[in-house]
């Protein structure tokens, strides 16, 4: 039996303050990982993969291991404090989640730099078109999380653009393939081509996933 | 003092014990049952402050359970107190939500059976009420502050972690009121019975400040019942938690909080005193049940979300219990009370006589108690109040009133204010013109208490009961406690 009443107490806000900001600092890193992405791609089909592309890369590797380090060090604290004891599983998958929309961005830039696909000109606003609205796909579900931490209110709204983001995601995408797939490409270049937009819209169906469990915790969270 | 008091007053501790095994886990249960708050800091605050309420404030609801039946004899208070106690184990073991004050009443009847004393219908009345007013009231409590923090919560959007940092802490305050207002209403139930039997005598601390004979009873209890949290209500408090209907951290503050004001509000003498004082009904102080206003509380916000989540066979459980518990108790009570009077020859109930002496029978006619139902009886004596009350409801119906006044009037009680007791006891608890009056009647003796009220009112306005009403009630009650204490103290033995 334990009787320090008071000494955890007293620091409790103190700690409580640190982890909030940190949970803060996950989710941007979550946010960052997408205008990356999105400007890599853009100096992808413009250049290729040129030493810019590449930096970008070495950025987002950067920014997958903070958020990897982040979500360990909140995990951590949230078991050792006993923090938030009935949504503690809750919140550890959804940190889980969003980490692994950043590791889906790394994936696809490290596919790009490695097989370097040739994207025809006639693609490319196709291509930017998809790219950006997965982002945004993306942007939506993380506000979406962050309400779920401050305004449960207004994961419902997010959730909403998450939803919409991920319908024109797949728009998009079926309209590029057809576009591919009809035009005088050889085979394994169609192939290689659909391989990528499967993978960029991965991104949105994953932000979706998310927004679907966040409903169900935001039903679990009300008083 | 009689080491035989002291193991008579165990059936009472283990009564105490028992509660805080159980009880504790309506305050603290959810807090310690989804790990918001450590077992150890909830054992620790919850002892403390059951402690203080019972000492403080455990006053007011004793002395309803002692209007019910004034248990005169310590192996009747200990054979009352185990009945109870007995009765609450076998409850809790067959499942059911039981109430440790349900089984008290229930005990206390028996022993007013067993020795043909008057139960007394307007207190029996008065207290069965409120075991339905208190679920009742913990659910009509619990919906508006369940929405007024549903509502200041949305206001403020917390961080998830802020607002489960303040509810460890809400959670940590409402258990502290919550175990205050336990100690303050049921420690009746554990101590109550041995009041009028207390082997304690009141010492002065400082000029102003006396611990009562009874406080140290109810300081006693509160032990019993911290004792009881440390070493048995952690298990229930993880089982119990979460049973009777899934709840956030936040909603079980909310029922905490509601369970609390509802002990306290039946509880409270300040409040009474302050109700009566600006002309409203005041609240009675009765010991209700700490797990059956928790139950009132989560059906209240079970309505709330649409009545989907509650189980109803609960309440039926509840209504059971209000009529299994004091039947079993004062079954129990009477037939161990025919053991230890018969089997281990023990005083269970004192030897009191009723008579109706012309003194007395002036005194009837004084209060109202019609002629025909003493005129032909006067000069007899009679071995219990029930005898008494047959011999003159056969001649004439009394109501309620009227039979409380002969009982009052009829029982003989032989005083003597010597003066050994006077310089030897402790009469702090009494206001300067009281102890002068009380002082002045140095050497008398009296046959009856009520002798010795007219005697002292005579002397001292300050020994005069009061017109009946409302903001008069406070001063009258006080006076009744403090001529109790003093029959108590000055009784001659024949």
């Amino acid at each position: 039996m334990q009787f320090s009443l008071f000494p955890k107490n007293i620091t409790l806000f103190n700690k409580t303050r640190a982890l909030e900001q940190q949970i803060d600092e996950f989710l941007d890193k979550v946010s960052q990982a997408g205008l990356v992405f999105s400007r890599a791609i853009e100096v992808y089909l413009v250049d290729g993969a040129t030493d810019e592309f590449e930096a970008f890369l070495e950025q987002e590797e950067k920014i997958e291991g903070k958020g990897d380090s982040l979500r360990r060090t909140i995990e951590l604290e949230l078991y050792a404090q006993t923090l938030i004891p009935d949504l503690r599983g809750d919140v550890l998958r959804l940190l889980e989640d969003m980490d692994h929309l950043v590791n889906v961005y790394e994936g696809n830039l490290f596919r790009i730099s490695i097989q370097q696909p040739e994207v025809p000109e006639q693609f490319h606003a196709g291509f930017l078109d998809l790219t950006r609205t997965v982002v945004t796909c993306v942007e939506s579900v993380v506000l979406a999380a962050r309400s779920f931490f401050r305004d449960m209110n207004a994961v419902r709204d997010h959730n909403a653009k998450v939803m919409f983001y991920e319908t024109e995601a797949d728009k998009i995408g079926t309209k590029l393939q057809r576009a591919i797939f009809g035009s005088s490409l050889p085979l394994e270049h169609k192939n290689h081509l659909r391989y990528f937009i499967e993978r960029i819209d991965e991104l949105a169906n994953a932000a979706e996933d998310v927004a679907d469990t966040l409903a169900i915790y935001a039903i679990k969270r009300r008083v | 003092m009689d080491l035989t008091i002291f193991i008579l007053l165990g059936s009472g501790l283990f009564l105490g014990w028992s509660l805080g095994a159980n009880d504790a886990a309506n305050v603290f249960g959810t807090a310690v049952g989804t790990r918001m708050v450590r077992f150890g800091t909830a054992a620790a605050v919850c002892s403390i402050f059951v402690i203080l309420g019972a000492v403080v404030s455990g006053a007011g609801a004793s002395h309803t359970l002692g209007k019910l039946g004034s248990i005169d004899a310590i192996a009747g208070s200990f054979m009352a107190a185990l009945a109870a106690a007995v009765t609450v184990y076998g409850m809790t073991r067959s499942g059911l939500p039981v109430s440790t004050s349900q089984a008290v009443v229930g005990a206390i009847i028996g022993w007013n059976l067993f020795s043909d004393a008057v139960t007394d219908t307007q207190a029996l009345v008065k207290i069965l009420l409120t075991w339905v007013a208190c679920p009742v009231l913990a659910g009509l409590i619990a919906v508006p502050i369940f929405k007024l923090v549903e509502w200041v919560l949305g206001k403020a959007r917390l961080h998830l972690l802020r607002l489960d940092a303040y509810t460890r802490l809400a959670l940590i305050g409402a258990g502290a009121f919550g175990a205050y207002s336990l100690g303050a209403n049921n420690i009746a139930n554990v101590m109550g019975v041995f009041v009028p039997v207390s082997p304690f005598t009141d010492f002065a601390l400082t000029e102003r400040l006396t611990i009562t004979s009874v406080q140290q009873l109810f300081l006693l209890g509160g032990v019993a019942i911290a004792v009881g949290v440390f070493t048995y209500s952690k298990r229930v408090m993880l089982t119990v938690g979460n049973d009777l209907m899934p709840m956030s951290p936040v909603t079980a503050w909310v029922v905490v909080v509601a369970h609390s004001i509802v002990l306290f509000l039946f509880a409270s003498q300040g409040l009474e005193h302050f109700l009566t004082q600006t002309g409203l009904p005041a609240i009675p102080l009765v010991p209700v049940s700490s797990s059956q206003a928790v139950i009132g509380a989560l059906i209240g916000l079970g309505l709330l979300r649409g009545g989907r989540n509650v189980r109803w066979g609960v309440l039926v459980q509840v209504g059971a219990g209000w009529v299994i518990t004091p039947f079993c108790s004062a079954a129990l009570c009477f037939v161990g009370l025919y053991f230890l009077q018969n089997v281990f020859d023990q005083q269970v109930h004192k030897p009191v006589r009723y008579e109706l002496t012309p003194r007395v029978a002036v005194r009837l006619g004084e209060h109202g108690v019609p002629r025909p139902a003493y005129a032909e009886l006067i000069g007899r004596s009679y071995e219990s109040s029930g005898a008494l009350l047959a011999a003159m409801t056969e001649r004439q119906p009394l109501t309620g009133e009227q039979s409380r006044t002969a009982v009052r009037y009829a029982k003989k009680q032989p005083l003597e204010v010597s003066e050994s007791k006077l310089t030897g006891y402790d009469f702090g608890r009494l206001s300067e013109a009281q102890r002068g009056a009380l002082r002045q009647l140095a050497g008398q003796r009296y046959r009856y208490t009520w002798e010795l009220a007219e005697a002292l009112a005579a002397l001292s306005p300050q020994w005069r009961p009061r017109p009946d009403i409302p903001s008069n009630r406070q001063f009258n009650k006080r006076l009744e406690v403090d001529l109790a204490y003093l029959a108590r103290t000055f009784e001659r033995r024949e």
